[in-house]
């Protein structure tokens, strides 16, 4: 992404906040964002597993999608907001129980990856979704699902008058025991919509960093209120995106642009899960013959992880096989914290996919010993709930 | 003995005829958490401005270039188990390599204490 001069860069409600903070503050996705603060990555990053971090992630774009005419009948409302946005994505959405999120992916018509995002059944307001795209494609993403919203539905964007924060960690749930009671009974992938403050906050349990945890939607103006009240626990501290990017390459999970393109379908970043049993069944998803075809093993190529011996190997390193021909590339790679090794996210053949395989990266020249190993590297400790 | 810096925060420390590479503290505070270092191997002979070493953060790569021509006599051997060293003590423990100074007029064109300080103000 072209890195935009200080002056275009686009600060969040919390902007101040992170400078007090001794944030080091970088451009990210059109935003001025803290890449860390004084205790430094590795700090940050040990901090989120072991107690709770909290990150902005203002820049993302969180928005509502509603219907123009609601009936006001709940089933028949989700039925026909589901209905103008399935066409674009992969999930079933019209399955989704009030308050539920579903991670799913928008798909181009040959079956590339436009975004990945949330998308989640308003718990309180018939015909309504609450959806989440990534920063550096809101733009496009917004118009896509205006387009193919026209008149039937409006989509109300929540990224400026909004704030979005993640609190991550093993301790997240007991600061929000403290902090909204009724939220932390939240299961993982859902939300609801809670008094703070003067005014409601929406908040999901969901991250994306591998741990239990919550995300809050909150009015600009509520949004150093909050922020001041979840640091002032002292199993709080505040989490740049360095540390962001370390957690999330860990817990395996793909980051847009780097993991995901347009040219990568969900069969090929490992993310079959993303594409529901009803859709598949029915295949009327946008590049659905290219997708199912994959599934069935017509594939040339599949995300995997890898343990990297040595230095570590980063996106665009080349990836061999073990007789050193090139087969792949790294798309994520950097240092795990939690586990002192370097780790990388790319892709390669499928007969190169097994666990245990032997391959080799290629940093500054030289053939390095990689091993292709389960995702995600540090297990995932979602607070999973019936629902 | 004098110490010397680059525009790239490198600083040689002159012993007789030996100098000794590492990276400022300056440097270190920028880089953040240093997780990998690789240094040249023993032997190897480096132009002035050559690359030299590389140091990995969490994030990203970054080289170490020689300050001056010289001949690699020894590599810190403590980096590959605790590269953290360059972070907590770069210019004593974290030092990175020796190099046998090939030229040491080139040494006048660095920059002495002050002028690195005024770089990093």
């Amino acid at each position: 992404m072209a890195e935009a001069s200080a002056e275009d860069l686009k600060q969040t409600p919390l902007y101040e906040r992170h400078v007090t903070a001794g944030g080091r503050i970088v451009p990210f996705g059109g935003y001025a964002l803290p890449v860390q603060y004084p205790s430094g990555i590795m700090a940050e990053h040990r901090w989120t597993r072991e107690q709770a971090g909290l990150f902005d992630v203002s820049h993302m774009g969180p928005s509502f999608l509603t219907l123009t005419h609601p009936s006001g009948d709940a089933t028949a409302d989700h039925a026909a907001i589901s209905a103008i946005i399935e066409p674009l994505i992969c999930g079933d959405i019209a399955g989704l129980k009030p308050g539920q999120i579903r991670y799913s992916l928008l798909l181009n018509d040959k079956g590339g990856t436009l975004d990945d995002l949330m998308v989640a059944r308003s718990p309180i307001a018939a015909g309504g979704l609450y959806v989440v795209v990534n920063a550096g494609t809101k733009e496009a993403d917004f118009a896509h699902i205006e387009a193919a919203a026209g008149d039937r539905a409006r989509l109300q964007r929540a990224d400026s008058n909004y704030a979005l924060l993640a609190l991550q960690g093993p301790e997240a749930v007991n600061v929000m025991a403290a902090l909204i009671p009724a939220a932390a009974d939240l299961g993982f992938m859902t939300y609801g919509v809670y008094d703070w403050g003067h005014d409601k906050v929406f908040v999901s349990r969901s991250g994306y960093t591998g741990e239990d945890g919550f995300e809050f939607l909150v009015n600009a103006h509520e949004a150093v209120a909050l922020w001041d009240e979840l640091i002032s626990d002292p199993r709080v501290k505040p989490i740049g995106l360095g540390a962001r990017d370390s957690l999330r390459l860990e817990a395996g999970l793909p980051l847009y642009g780097h993991d995901l393109d347009e040219t990568i379908s969900p069969i090929e970043a490992d993310l079959g899960f993303a594409v529901s049993k009803r859709r598949r069944e029915a295949a009327d998803f946008p590049g659905a013959e290219r997708i199912l075809a994959e599934r069935d093993g017509k594939l040339s190529r599949k995300r995997v992880g890898l343990l990297v011996e040595g230095a570590p190997a980063r996106e665009g390193a080349e990836i061999l096989d073990a007789s050193g021909a090139v087969i792949g590339v790294v798309t994520s790679g950097g240092f795990a914290p939690s586990l002192g090794k370097a780790i990388a996210l790319g892709f390669v053949p499928p007969d190169q996919t097994a666990t245990g395989t032997k391959l080799q990266v290629s940093v500054r020249g030289r053939a390095q010993p990689a091993e292709v190993v389960p995702t995600p590297f540090v297990p995932h400790r979602y607070f999973r709930k019936s629902i | 003995m004098t110490t010397k810096f680059t525009p790239d925060h490198e600083y040689i420390r002159v012993e007789g005829s030996t100098g000794i590479v590492g990276i400022t503290p300056y440097a270190q505070e920028q880089l953040g958490d240093i997780v990998f270092v690789e240094l040249p191997a023993v032997g190897k002979v480096l132009k002035k401005g050559e690359e030299a070493a590389v140091v990995e953060s969490v994030k990203a790569a970054s080289e170490i270039y020689a300050p001056v021509s010289g001949t690699v006599t020894e590599v810190n051997p403590a980096l590959s188990a605790e590269p953290g060293r360059v972070n907590a003590d770069p210019e004593n423990t974290g030092w990175m390599f020796k190099l046998a100074i090939a030229d040491a007029s080139e040494l006048d064109a660095l920059l002495d204490a002050d002028g690195y300080a005024d770089l990093t103000l």
